[in-house]
């Protein structure tokens, strides 16, 4: 059994010895999940497809009963499919409404697996999240209002990269993960097994006790690593209860409580518990040196957002999540007398169950808080099937998503009854039926307001922000109350020294940009064609959501590092102005702002090249940098 | 489907009032509740349901509507409207759970599917609206739910009547519920033009004191293992809750607000700067609603200051980028209304 309880030791295992033991603790999360599903509402597996994934997968079906019910939800499910509908077909035939039950209350019992989980749209994850809490579907669709029974566990595969992740709503639902970039495709051992019948571990669990102080060391330890949540206290609390009942007790031992710790409270740390407050400061560059061998999957898009300058590089080479020598605090043997052993205990454990490189971990979580990417996201100035206000009904073969426009559909198999052989009606009390053939449907169309995305470009080296970085801040904040109004999203770029940030991914939290601009320095040199590509990835893939964007470049067009870093001589400008070239071949409007203090021709030229809009900070006010916007995101002319 | 007791919830005050005050009196109309997940929010709104007393109805009114009231009030479909006799029932008040996903046909009521494919009649199947009527309406993550609906939703809790004009069908019926919105503001921010006609609006927090957070994390696992014994152990202190309810319910109608409460109420809304009297009549009524949970013979300023920030916070001209939470400027606001 892996629950061994981290205790510092300074020699690294060897490779082998770690990767067994990070197998190891895959196989009792496989085996935990097995015996709870619902109350332990999941096991995130985040990571690339491929063999550990689908082995993990096949560990935990191989464990349930074999008559358990796991079936994968695809990530563009239709609400139809996900809580049931009206099957259309045999409504028509029948002329009675035939209710199709939906996947999630067919998992009723199960497992449901969701692939690609990074990408579903809010509205799955919403349904999701109130099936865990509830474990009852409560429907009230197309005539039919009704409560399922519904507990169920999720398998949830995250392929996200960087910044993409699940939703947290979601996450915080969840009691385990594991993240497959630590594991060894080479080393898989064979499948768990279980020996004891999972309906007496299960009746067993009904009867597992938790002492108070048993609670208490768990909500503390929760506290300590700063996870708000209550939900993750009470999930490991669980997770303990169900180690005990895998173990053959029925009451909570130690080892089940530094278990769920571990797996439940570690990954979710977001700061690294220090015995004082005076200490904190003084443990978290210590835990980010030691991020020298991330296992986090890094950020290997230019657009991702490493706002340390020091962050760790991606680094191929497996490492394990789980590896007790991992000495995140410093001060560790310094605890303060005044916890318990028990605590101790439970916060070793969960500090044990940290990735590594959290604080790189941690930006990156922060940065894509509430800003998860969705495939739902409303497209820009579009018509829709799926929502959105209505807009009449057009002809269209059903497909998934569409609705049905039934008045729309009835009158236009009207005309034809006669001939269809089911006749009008011809008084009262003639219940024939109207035929209804498939050239008569009609599907309801729905308007989307278009979503706007404003990405702001800020040149914040040592030339601009000797002059006018604190102008260009007010510009922006501005520009954001404005934003803010028209609800747009709002991403935040900053390039200086060698390389662009991004600062923030697309978001709406306008106080979130506000603080992320305040803490902005400036100084260093001015890499404007990085500033420039890296604004362009953005727009890409705002655009790939559906979304509008704009581009606010705001720069003194004092290029003075080129793409590759080198500096001086011409390679800067010309990169940039290439760079130009290239993003007005994305047709992306966009707008410069010159921050020089007189207005340069330099800055005119790069916004030439751009076919961006141009304007002079000095003579513009900021009511009329957020009324070009406006015109821009309306599809106007550039002026110039 | 056993349901969490409202008494057994720790901590949480604002949030328990806030639902308490807009259980006694429905004209305060509807709260908000922004903050962290995993707090307790849905836990609360659908606790409340099930510590409400149960009221009169009309059977077979698909609007559930008062036995009491005048006939014309109610709309087709009640068996009052076709004149026939008609039963009353004690039926628990409606709490409705407005789920993410629902089709816009569910919420305001469509043709029926059956009639129009079958017979080819038109007949109006109602939707969540209509069972709302004299209830809640609870809507989880109402930031995310769809512009056009949360227009709808909040159109018809300020008219108390919901106009059905869709697919040949022209209708009007009876929804007068109370709103209750909950959502994460780092999710998506609500459109601020929405954040104001909501009555009140509280910002919840996980609570940060560890025995707090034992206590929940213990009352949460008790009632998970065995629901029938957690229900009963807080039985008494429900039915106590229930009826301290029922009689604040009826006394609020007569409780006196006396002029200087008035007086202090209208001078804390200007020093705010708050637009318009709504926020006023808000603050108002909904002292008045406290003064009645707490047994009070009138309304005082005690419980001014209890609802001040609960009534206005939300309701402050708001610069998007300012500093300064909401809550702090009431705070600065009664202190100073207070001091003079």
């Amino acid at each position: 059994m892996s629950a061994y309880i981290a205790i510092a030791d300074v020699h690294p295992a060897p490779a082998s010895v770690r990767d067994s033991v990070a197998w190891d603790e895959v196989a009792l999360m496989a085996r935990l999940i097995a015996v709870d599903p619902s109350g332990l509402g999941g096991l995130l597996l985040r990571g690339r497809a491929g063999p550990v994934r689908d082995q993990i997968c096949a560990w935990v079906q191989g464990l349930l009963p074999a008559a358990t019910v796991v079936r994968r939800i695809p990530v563009h499910v239709s609400d139809d499919r996900l809580l049931g509908g009206i099957a259309l077909a045999s409504t028509l035939r029948s002329g009675r409404i035939v209710w199709e039950q939906g996947l999630l209350p067919t998992c009723h019992g199960g497992l449901a697996v969701l692939p690609m989980a990074e990408r579903l749209e809010s509205r799955v994850v919403s349904q999701l999240c109130a099936v865990l809490d509830r474990g009852v579907l409560t429907l009230a669709r197309e005539g039919v209002t009704a409560e399922v029974p519904c507990r169920l566990g999720l398998l949830v595969l995250d392929e996200g990269i960087g910044d993409e992740q699940v939703h947290v709503a979601l996450r915080d639902r969840l009691a385990l993960q594991v993240d497959l970039d630590a594991l060894d495709a080479r080393s898989i051992p064979a499948a768990p097994t279980q020996q004891e019948p999972l309906d007496d571990v299960r009746a067993r669990l009904q009867s597992v006790t938790v002492g108070a102080d048993a609670v208490t060391a768990m909500c503390s330890a929760a506290e300590a690593l700063g996870i708000p949540s209550m939900r993750a206290a009470l999930l490991a609390v669980r997770t303990a209860c169900v180690h005990a009942a895998l173990g053959g007790r029925t009451e909570v031992a130690e080892i089940d409580l530094a278990l769920g710790a571990r797996l439940v409270l570690g990954p979710l740390a977001t700061r690294i518990p220090a015995p004082t407050p005076a200490d904190d400061d003084a443990a978290q560059p210590d835990a980010s040196d030691d991020a020298g061998e991330p296992n986090e999957p890094e950020p290997n898009e230019p657009e991702s957002n490493t706002p340390q300058p020091d962050a760790p590089e991606p680094d191929a080479g497996p490492t394990d999540a789980t590896n007790p020598d991992r000495d995140l605090q410093p001060c560790d043997d310094e605890q303060p007398p005044s916890t318990s052993g028990l605590e101790e205990i439970v916060l070793a454990a969960a500090k044990s169950g940290m990735p590594d490189g959290l604080l790189g971990a941690l930006n990156v979580t922060a940065a894509s808080r509430g800003a998860t990417p969705s495939a739902g996201q409303a497209g820009a100035s579009r018509t829709s099937t799926r929502g959105g206000r209505p807009a009449g009904a057009r002809a269209a073969a059903l497909e998934d998503g569409t609705r049905l426009a039934i008045l729309d559909t009835l009158r236009a198999a009207a005309p034809w009854q006669r001939l269809r052989g089911g006749g009008v009606s011809s008084g009262p009390n003639d219940m024939r039926r109207i035929q209804v053939r498939r050239e008569d449907f009609r599907i309801k169309q729905f308007q989307q307001r278009s979503e706007t995305c404003v990405i702001f470009a800020v040149d914040a080296s040592g030339s601009a922000a000797l002059e006018r970085l604190a102008e260009a801040k007010g510009a922006v904040e501005h520009l954001l109350t404005d934003c803010y109004v028209r609800r747009d999203h709002v991403a935040l770029i900053a390039f200086r020294g060698t390389a662009a940030d991004v600062v923030l991914p697309p978001t709406r939290s306008l106080a979130r940009v506000r603080r992320r601009l305040a803490d902005l320095a400036g100084g260093g040199t001015t890499p404007l064609a990085a500033g420039i590509d890296a604004a362009m990835v953005l727009a890409n893939e705002s655009r790939r959501r559906g979304q509008t964007p704009l581009v606010v470049m705001m720069t003194d067009g004092r290029g003075n590092v080129a793409r590759d870093g080198r500096t001086g001589g011409a390679a800067p400008n010309d990169d940039a102005l290439e760079s130009s070239r290239r993003l007005r071949g994305t047709g992306v409007p966009s707008l410069v702002l010159d921050t020089s203090p007189r207005a340069t021709p330099r800055v005119r030229l790069l916004a030439a090249e751009m076919n961006a809009r141009y304007l002079a900070l000095p003579y513009c006010n900021s009511a009329g940098v957020s009324r070009e916007i406006r015109q821009l995101a309306q599809g106007g002319k550039p002026c110039r | 489907m056993p349901v969490f007791p409202f008494t057994a919830i720790v901590a949480q005050d604002e949030l328990k009032l806030a639902l308490q005050l807009v259980a006694i009196d429905p004209s305060l109309g509807g709260v908000l509740v922004l903050g962290d997940r995993g707090t307790g929010k849905s836990t609360a709104v659908r606790a409340l349901a099930t510590m409400l007393p149960s009221m009169n109805a009309t059977r077979g009114c698909p609007y559930n509507c008062d036995p009491g009231s005048a006939p014309g009030g109610c709309a087709d479909g009640c068996p009052r409207q076709a004149g026939g006799d008609t039963v009353v029932d004690r039926v628990p008040v409606p709490v409705v759970d407005l789920p993410l996903g629902a089709t816009e046909d569910r919420v305001v009521g469509a043709l029926d599917l059956e009639a129009a494919l079958s017979r080819g009649e038109r007949v109006f199947s109602p939707g969540l609206l209509a069972r709302a009527n004299r209830g809640f309406l609870y809507i989880d993550e109402v930031n995310l739910l769809p512009d056009h609906l949360v227009d709808l939703l909040l159109d018809v809790a300020a008219s108390g009547e919901n106009v059905v004009e869709r697919e040949g069908v022209s209708i009007r019926h009876p929804a007068r519920f109370v709103l209750i919105g909950s959502g994460n503001p780092e999710e998506g921010e609500l459109r601020p033009q929405l954040l104001d006609r909501f009555g009140l609006a509280l910002e919840i927090t996980t609570p940060k004191e560890i025995p707090v957070r034992v206590e929940v994390v213990k009352r949460r696992m008790a009632f998970d293992r065995d629901p029938a014994a957690f229900l009963a152990e807080h039985a008494a202190s429900e039915a106590a809750a229930t009826r301290r309810l029922v009689d604040a319910r009826v006394r609020v109608r007569e409780l006196a607000v006396p002029d200087r409460v008035i007086e202090r109420a209208a001078t804390l809304c200007a020093s705010l700067g708050t637009d318009g009297l709504r926020g006023e009549l808000t603050l108002i009524r909904a002292a008045r609603a406290a003064a009645s949970l707490d047994g009070s013979s009138e309304t005082n300023e005690r419980h001014l200051v209890k609802v001040a920030a609960l009534a206005l916070r939300h309701r402050l001209r708001r610069e998007p980028l300012d500093e300064v939470g909401s809550t702090v400027r009431v705070d600065k606001a009664l202190e100073e209304v207070f001091a003079a």
